[in-house]
């Protein structure tokens, strides 16, 4: 058994935790930044949270991802990092010449107390900030929040930083596509052409973190929001968020800073809730639902009705983020699968609220914690079983040891490839997750159902 | 870009590496070119075999897109993650221990399911805002507790991040009172991040850690006619299993290896060895030195990667014992394993012989995988370290000239006496000087500069900017460094093999690690798969103006 050690019995814990359902702040507002067209984002705290960041994101991805750090030693935690990010922002304009540094700060440099701001003045002061160029901001303690959280936060900083509400409004909405893969934005984007719709997504990441193999190493590549893009977006007639956690607050942001109205929705992960977002698109932009997408509605729900038995009560275990799980929950609860626990590392009274509201009618206890772990989640399971688990590359090992069919979901996805080119939003995502939850269930039935029973036609 | 079809020697030596260092130097704004230029050295060994000076172990300069990790990273990632009986417990934010959990690929085989294995687990305290205002030593001691509960470890330790050192909790006295509760060994190790300018820092202080509250705690004698200790071997991709069964085969007792497939036992009695192989210097060199000079222990540096390496060093360890049947046996042993070895030597070397490569990875990789290299006829054309000192590059002989800067002394270094009654040495003045007049030498490394040829460069901490450059330049055959480099160097139609945790292969070490390897670097630089980096329209992008069969 890989995790030997975990028990059936549960006992409450108050100061452990044991195999995380969430990370920091900081990675998520590195992965953010990455969405700015020629930006380098700048971890300012010691070395190693800028590797670990960049090895877990390109781990997940299997892409270049290139990020600065302000290098703290014992000195600089003692007397301060303006030094250090002073150096930094020399160096990095210097030498790699992007038209932003995205500085997030660490647990390092929020414990001391450092002013991006105010050391970003003195540079720029110091002539350390050539004509321009920027450097922005977010904070992200590592001790706040996750790493949904520190995606927001930057996202909001492109607000902060770029947005302008200058002359005429803009026939155009801003979407802001949450803590998702290039992939899904990728996806977003292309729904929203089918509908006609122009509009300025931040952040990006498509062609960034999913780009082609050209033989031609660009350190910023042609993807990503370019900042000319993002002045526009307090020029436009709306604003579409999706997920509540992860762009709810750049999309109230640019609400009190430009005046540009917004609707906060669900990720559209799923039958209903994409139907919420093109029905959303729908209204707000004054535009009909071409046939094309309602074709692909009907090919989601094709699947759907001709696959219902292999759904139906059918149990899930989920782990994850927020705005994903309320999704992902609401597309199973829709066809009629049950997902029983629910674990999120992100805290938060809503989520659980969220989710029992989604369940109420699923004929079995649901588990709902969110703040929980892995372990905890691993415990119900060996007190109860699921068919099904739904989550990343950690559920692996619970897969293996209790022998329990499982899809590759959320992040980080360390061991598959698919998820940065293959979206699970919208309908065509909706297929997709279905394609995979099928294969799951299915190959588990093939490779364990008795000769008698094995069946050619499923 | 495709490989290139010009013989690459005629190419390389039309590159002149002198005005590459000044163009690479040229880039930065003018104080940190003149750093860089410290760090960056045109090899040359004269007769004398006298090596350039490079500047090693010093701060990475901030915005150069380093490859460095941090004091935590090398204390609980590198030298203590990979024991599976210790619960290693994270205090601090969430990041830390999420980040450091199970992505080394050190692997590790418990002896039946009751054998204890924490490594798939992360623990972490998880301090949250409060805990940074209020302290974090109460939520410390109640996880230690937890953990104990649920658990019953042997043993457990405590790894500090960054904030914990500034907010002052004392995770030693935590240990301390934990350890008098529990009964169980309980230790800390104060690895904050920002110490030190690299992991090598933590490296340093898992060394101390481990030698104050572990090494010496079980005098139990183990069997075995030939007891040694393996220093600096961390069980990636299962190069431990392979050294292992070598060890075996040769009847040569592994009383304990630091720290790969470890256990807590095997460090609490590794003191009763006779002699301390190192593997890697820079992460260990410590422990060898204080368990020689409390113990009596003399350690050697060996190299177990490469089959040559591995061949030399078991002839090493064979001498140390001067015993007639173990040389007789590693001989025969040799003489059996190199009949495979030698085949797939060979039929490698034809397909990549004189074929270019660059090391950029750790503080002995670089050096001791030049082995497996030059053995399949690749030659390695710039190498250099990630977090190594100037030992490393340049040779002991250099320590007593290195100048102890402000971010070196800050981590401590144990004063360390004779144990008053386990001290013994393990050979007699005469056996010694026996020993040391057939040319053995104890403590001996010559770091990575000696052997590599001159006019190669050398380079610390390279930055991504000069990575980029020197391969636009070399154009190698294949690039190693690790997973932050990888797809970067791909992208420039380069192969990248990640030398911290291999990618996805291994072992590598000894002689089927030697095969392994060859056939991984074969694989990577003979395939078909970079030749389709242009479409044809790309490739012939003239345009006719009728469909072909109007």
């Amino acid at each position: 058994m890989l995790l030997r050690h975990t028990t059936k019995e549960i006992k409450e814990r108050k100061a452990l935790t044991i195999n995380p359902a969430k990370t920091c702040q900081p990675i998520g507002a590195m992965y953010a930044a990455l969405g700015i067209h020629n930006c380098l984002p700048h971890s300012h705290g010691s070395q190693g949270c800028c590797s670990y960041h960049r090895s877990t994101l390109t781990r997940h991805y299997k892409e270049p991802v290139m990020a600065g750090t302000s290098s703290f030693t014992e000195g600089a935690s003692v007397f301060g990092g303006q030094a250090n990010l002073i150096q930094a922002i020399d160096t990095i304009f210097t030498v790699y010449d992007p038209d932003v540094i995205a500085v997030h700060t660490t647990c390092l440099s929020e414990t001391i107390g450092d002013d991006i701001p105010q050391i970003a003045r003195k540079a720029d002061a110091d002539g350390k900030i050539p004509g321009g160029k920027y450097v922005i901001h977010a904070n992200t303690p590592s001790y706040v929040g996750t790493h949904v959280t520190g995606f927001a936060t930057m996202t909001k900083a492109m607000v902060d930083y770029f947005a302008e509400s200058k002359g005429p409004k803009i026939d155009q909405i801003n979407i802001i596509p949450g803590y998702v893969e290039p992939s899904d934005m990728e996806e977003v984007k292309r729904i929203l052409s089918q509908l006609g719709i122009k509009s300025v997504m931040f952040p990006d990441t498509s062609n960034v973190l999913n780009r082609p193999q050209t033989g031609r190493y660009d350190m910023f590549p042609k993807g990503g929001v370019t900042v000319e893009a993002l002045r526009t977006t307090g020029s436009s007639r709306a604003t579409i968020a999706l997920g509540r956690l992860a762009s709810g607050p750049a999309a109230r942001a640019l609400d009190s800073k430009c005046k540009v109205p917004c609707e906060i929705l669900e990720l559209p992960i799923g039958l209903l809730a994409t139907d919420a977002f093109v029905d959303t698109l729908r209204r707000v932009c004054g535009v009909s639902v071409p046939e094309s997408i309602n074709n692909e509605r009907g090919q989601l729900l094709d699947i759907i009705t001709d696959m219902h038995q292999y759904f139906y009560g059918k149990k899930v275990g989920l782990v994850g983020d927020p705005d994903q799980l309320i999704s992902l929950a609401e597309f199973l609860v829709s066809i009629d699968m049950w997902p029983i626990y629910v674990v999120t590392g992100t805290e938060g009274k809503k989520f659980e609220s969220k989710i029992r509201e989604i369940t109420r009618d699923v004929p079995h206890e649901v588990k709902v914690v969110a703040g929980g772990d892995m372990f905890l989640f691993h415990q119900w399971i060996k007190n109860e079983p699921v068919d099904l688990m739904m989550g990343n590359t950690y559920l692996k090992y619970i897969s293996r040891d209790e022998d329990i069919p499982f899809v590759r979901f959320g992040f980080p996805i360390l061991d598959r490839v698919g998820h940065s080119y293959f979206p699970t939003v919208g309908y065509r995502g909706g297929m997709r997750l279905l394609e995979k939850i099928l294969d799951a269930l299915l190959d588990r039935n093939d490779r364990t159902s008795p000769e008698e029973s094995f069946e050619l036609v499923l | 870009m495709a490989p290139s079809k010009i013989d690459p020697a005629i190419e390389i030596e039309a590159i002149d590496p002198g005005a590459l260092k000044a163009e690479l130097v040229a880039k930065y704004p003018t104080k940190v070119g003149r750093k860089r230029a410290k760090q960056i050295v045109v090899n040359r060994v004269d007769e004398c075999a006298d090596i350039p000076e490079i500047g090693a172990n010093s701060r990475t300069i901030p915005g150069i897109i380093t490859q460095r990790g941090c004091s935590y990273a090398g204390c609980k990632g590198v030298v203590l993650g990979p024991t599976r009986d210790i619960i290693n417990l994270t205090h601090g934010p969430i990041g830390c221990g999420f980040y450091s959990w199970l992505t080394r690929r050190n692997q590790t085989k418990p002896k039946g399911e009751g054998d204890a294995n924490f490594i798939p687990y992360c623990f972490s305290t998880d301090l949250h805002d409060e805990d940074i205002v209020f302290g974090g030593e109460k939520k410390l001691k109640a996880a230690i507790r937890e953990a104990y509960e649920t658990f019953k470890p042997k043993a457990i330790s405590i790894f500090s991040t960054c904030p914990v050192g500034l907010i002052g909790d004392d995770v030693h006295s935590v240990a301390r009172e934990m350890k008098a509760e529990l009964g169980i060994n309980i230790f800390g190790f104060s690895c904050e991040g920002y110490k030190g300018v690299s992991q090598s820092a933590g490296h340093h202080i898992a060394n101390n850690g481990i030698f104050k509250h572990v090494i010496g705690l079980d005098d139990t004698a183990r069997e075995g006619k030939f007891k040694i200790n393996m220093l600096g071997e961390y069980n990636i991709g299962g190069d431990a299993f392979e050294i292992e069964r070598i060890m075996d085969n040769a009847g040569i007792t592994l009383i304990s290896t630091f720290s790969g497939n470890s256990t807590y036992d095997s460090f609490t009695n590794a003191h009763t060895a006779d002699l301390n192989t190192v593997m890697c210097h820079r992460s260990i060199n410590y422990v060898a030195e204080m368990m020689e000079k409390k113990y009596g222990i003399p350690w050697i540096k060996v190299n177990f990667v490469g089959a040559a390496s591995t061949a030399k060093s078991l002839r090493k360890i064979a001498s140390y014992f001067e015993d007639e049947e173990l040389i007789e046996r590693v001989e025969s042993i040799v003489a059996e394993e190199m009949v495979e070895v030698e085949k797939v030597r060979l039929d490698v070397k034809a397909r990549c012989e004189g074929k270019l490569a660059m090391l950029f990875v750790g503080g002995s990789r670089a050096h001791h995988y030049q082995d497996l290299f030059r053995e399949i006829g690749m030659k390695t054309i710039a190498a250099g370290y990630e977090f190594a000192h100037r030992d490393d590059y340049e040779g002991r002989a250099v320590l007593p000239d290195i100048k102890v800067d402000a971010d070196s002394r800050n981590i401590e270094e144990l004063d360390i006496e004779p144990d008053p009654e386990r001290f013994s040495p393990r050979k007699s003045e005469e056996a010694l000087e026996r020993l040391k007049e057939k040319g053995f030498r104890f403590k001996d490394y010559d770091g990575m500069m000696a052997e590599m040829e001159n006019g190669t460069l050398v380079i610390d901490d390279i930055s991504q900017y000069e990575t980029e450059k020197l391969i636009e330049i070399y154009k190698p055959a294949i690039f190693c460094a690790g997973i932050k480099e990888k797809y970067a160097v791909q992208k420039q139609g380069i192969p990248m093999k990640q030398l911290h945790n291999y990618d996805s292969g291994g072992p590598y070490a000894g002689f089927k690690g030697a095969v392994n390897f060859w056939q991984e670097i074969d694989r990577m630089v003979n395939t078909k798969i970079w030749s389709y980096l242009k479409a044809p329209w790309q490739k012939a992008p003239e345009l006719s103006a009728t469909y072909a069969w109007e």
